[in-house]
């Protein structure tokens, strides 16, 4: 106790170079906190959209996630309603998820016949209320919405909603009242065609006459697609969608391609007549704590039932939340390693030039008996005390930043998602966040002292007591 | 308390003492052999560079000799290690420092107790012996007063209760009357040899004040690293 009270004496004999030493680590560690908790708080933002947009883990048959994308059809789960209950009646799994429901994923060719456009299209069929129900998942409170209601309805299977580039794509922007939809292109020449040879569009267009019922596309408030699949058995099949929505999907790709669907809609198309089928079971948790186990009582559950199933998290089934976090992961890093760094040298120089101010003093000191460990652990002390010092008020000039930031009502688009959401610095709770910064100043300025120290150990005494 | 044994607190047997100045070598001290008896107000004295303060790093178990034995308070001091030597200094040394050398971060009272917390002693007990230490001083106001707000004298006092707190085998003071005007000097002079007195300790000091020679019991005279001259009782 008495090596910190000499400390807290010696720190303030040259005051400006302890604030400024003092200022260096507090800004450093306020620069950490506030960096990590904006990490954070990406971190479950986009954890956030993830889980609202795929749960936390998807049953698929066994081969589906690597093989099956190509011919979702050829994969789906025989018997999905009886893998669904067993889900939902397991007295664990009941207590941990939130939404257990089925998907339909499909692709096809999507068509605005009326326009003579098509479109390849990617979709997936979902019960609605599950879907609207899932998009309410904010384990965090992160306000971030991946997914917006669909406003579709469970029984009402012709209405689906669809990327916005894939209705400007379709010629549909007016129709659907969207803005920044530039005119369609004049159609490209025909002339390398043969006169009596019908166009492709042409011939999709007769089969979906035939397929869709005289009245939809007059009565219909909606505007209509027409879309295009392969049924399980490989036949040509085209039901008719009205679009009851766009959303803006969170990548390009995505959004001139994506058709979400009523789940019936989606077998209907991809199954017709023959046994409705799922491609996947979605299974959303009330915390991504419990993913584990959550993932190990369904493959054990699979196991006992004799199931062919395996079970993918949301980190596998959305590559992009890995990517996005190891980045920021890696930007904290390298910040973190900078900010050590300084504080490194700044608290290195400010005990040499300590112990240099004060050899005289060593010199005295050494004479009345303290051993050259004694001076070491002074001048060890001191760079302790000014990296504790130093991260405490770092400690809390973060929290009242994030305060400031939190109450600031400024907005952002995290990456993945298709809307602004308020900008967050996520501080509470982050006890091991700050924990570590302190410690990790604490550490850094210690071992800052530490060369300056042995230094001042191994003086000679007389030349200690010479030094003026 | 002081050890009531009558061998000499100092013995040195024909001691060297050669510093390295780049590739020369500086000889400081060659062959000195003297001892310094107990309880005595013992000088040494002698012009600037005769090695003066080389004697007292040696006798003060500052400094090692190149060649010779030194004992120091019955202790053979070569045999001793770099933590020992500290531990000997702490029991059984006292230093006065011509420039005073307190510690700026301390008060006069903490900086009189700091030798006392060094050796261990109980808080209670290290307060008893700093207060009675200031008292005897005359310092008893100025105990929570900084080294930057004493004057010469008074930083000299406090010097000089800080050496003597732990109350030790013995004092060195190398020149400890330097920066003092000559009426503090007189001052100090007499604190010294009133304390020296009272505690029944040795004090050997360096000076060329012919104030502080004229009460010494014991004088040596050094020149060029050599002693030139003993003399017991006070010299004028």
């Amino acid at each position: 106790m008495m090596l910190v009270k000499i400390a807290a004496l010696n720190l303030f004999r040259n005051t400006r170079r302890s604030v400024t030493t003092l200022s260096t680590i507090t800004i450093g560690a306020a620069a950490v906190l506030v960096f990590g908790g904006y990490i954070t708080y990406i971190q479950y933002g986009v954890q956030t959209n993830a889980v609202q947009r795929t749960g936390h883990l998807q049953v698929f048959r066994t081969g589906y996630f690597a093989l099956g994308t190509a011919a979702p059809g050829a994969w789906g789960i025989d018997h999905h309603s009886t893998v669904l209950s067993l889900i939902r009646q397991d007295p664990l799994l009941r207590t941990v998820t939130t939404v257990v429901t089925p998907i339909q994923s499909l692709a096809g060719i999507a068509g605005n016949f009326d326009n003579n456009t098509s479109k390849t299209f990617f979709g997936v069929g979902f019960v609605p209320s599950d879907r609207d129900r899932m998009e309410q998942w904010d384990e965090y409170g992160t306000e971030s919405r991946g997914l917006k209601r669909s406003g579709l309805k469970d029984g009402d299977l012709s209405k689906g909603i669809t990327g916005i580039g894939l209705v400007r794509i379709l010629g549909l922007c007016s129709r659907l009242h969207l803005d920044h939809c530039p005119p369609p292109p004049a159609p490209p020449s025909s002339d390398f065609a043969g006169e009596d040879a019908p166009a492709p569009l042409e011939n999709l267009a007769d089969l979906v006459s035939r397929d869709r019922p005289e009245a939809d596309a007059a009565t219909s408030v909606d505007p209509a697609i027409d879309l295009l699949a392969a049924t399980a058995g490989g036949a040509p099949n085209v039901v008719s969608l009205q679009i009851a929505g766009v959303e803006l999907q969170p990548w390009k790709e995505l959004d001139d391609n994506y058709v979400g669907m009523n789940i019936g809609l989606a077998q209907n198309l991809i199954y017709g007549r023959g046994e409705h089928k799922a491609t996947g079971i979605v299974v959303q948790l009330h915390r991504t704590q419990d993913l584990e186990i959550a993932r190990s009582r369904l493959l054990a559950l699979f196991r006992e039932h004799g199931l062919d199933l395996e079970v993918r998290d949301f980190t596998e089934l959305n590559p992009q939340y890995n990517q996005i976090i190891g980045l920021f992961g890696s930007i904290f890093s390298f910040i973190t390693t900078v900010i050590g760094v300084v504080v490194l040298f700044t608290v290195s120089n400010a005990t040499s030039m300590s112990v240099i101010e004060r050899t005289g003093e060593i010199g005295t000191t050494r004479a009345m008996g303290v051993r050259r460990q004694g001076i070491r652990k002074q001048f060890l002390v001191e760079g302790s005390l000014l990296g504790a010092i130093g991260a405490t008020i770092g400690v809390v000039l973060a929290q009242i930043v994030a305060y400031a930031v939190n109450h600031s009502g400024l907005t952002w688009t995290p990456p993945n998602a298709g809307a602004p959401v308020p900008l967050r610095l996520y501080m509470n709770g982050a006890y091991a966040l700050m924990f570590l910064t302190w410690i990790g100043l604490f550490v850094v300025s210690a071992l800052a002292a530490l060369i300056p120290a042995s230094r001042a150990a191994r003086l000679p005494v007389v030349d200690a007591l010479r030094h003026v | 308390m002081a050890t009531l044994s009558t061998n000499p607190v100092v013995s040195l047997t024909n001691v060297f003492k050669t510093y390295k100045a780049g590739e020369v070598d500086v000889p400081a001290v060659k062959g000195i052999t003297f001892t310094i008896p107990r309880r005595r107000f013992s000088v040494i004295i002698g012009p600037s560079g005769s090695g003066k303060t080389t004697l007292l790093n040696l006798i003060g178990c500052l400094d090692r000799p190149t060649a010779g034995r030194v004992i120091v308070a019955e202790q053979d001091v070569a045999t001793l290690t770099d933590n020992a030597i500290s531990d000997f200094r702490a029991q059984k040394v006292g230093f006065i420092f011509q420039n005073f050398s307190l510690i700026p971060a301390f008060s006069a009272y903490e900086n009189i107790e700091y030798p006392l917390l060094l050796l261990g002693v109980s808080a209670t007990e290290r307060r008893r012996r700093a207060t009675t230490m200031l008292e005897a001083v005359g310092l008893a106001d100025h105990g929570r007063q900084r080294p930057n707000q004493l004057s010469g004298g008074q930083k000299q006092r406090v010097a000089i209760a800080r050496a003597l707190v732990k109350e030790p085998d013995f004092v060195l003071a190398d020149e400890p009357t330097a920066n003092l005007d000559s009426h503090t000097g007189a001052s100090i002079i007499d604190l010294m040899r009133r304390m020296q007195e009272q505690y029944a300790t040795t004090f050997v000091f360096s000076t060329h004040d012919r104030q502080l020679m004229a009460h010494a019991d014991e004088t040596f005279t050094i020149r060029d690293g050599l002693l030139v001259d003993h003399v017991t009782g006070a010299t004028s």
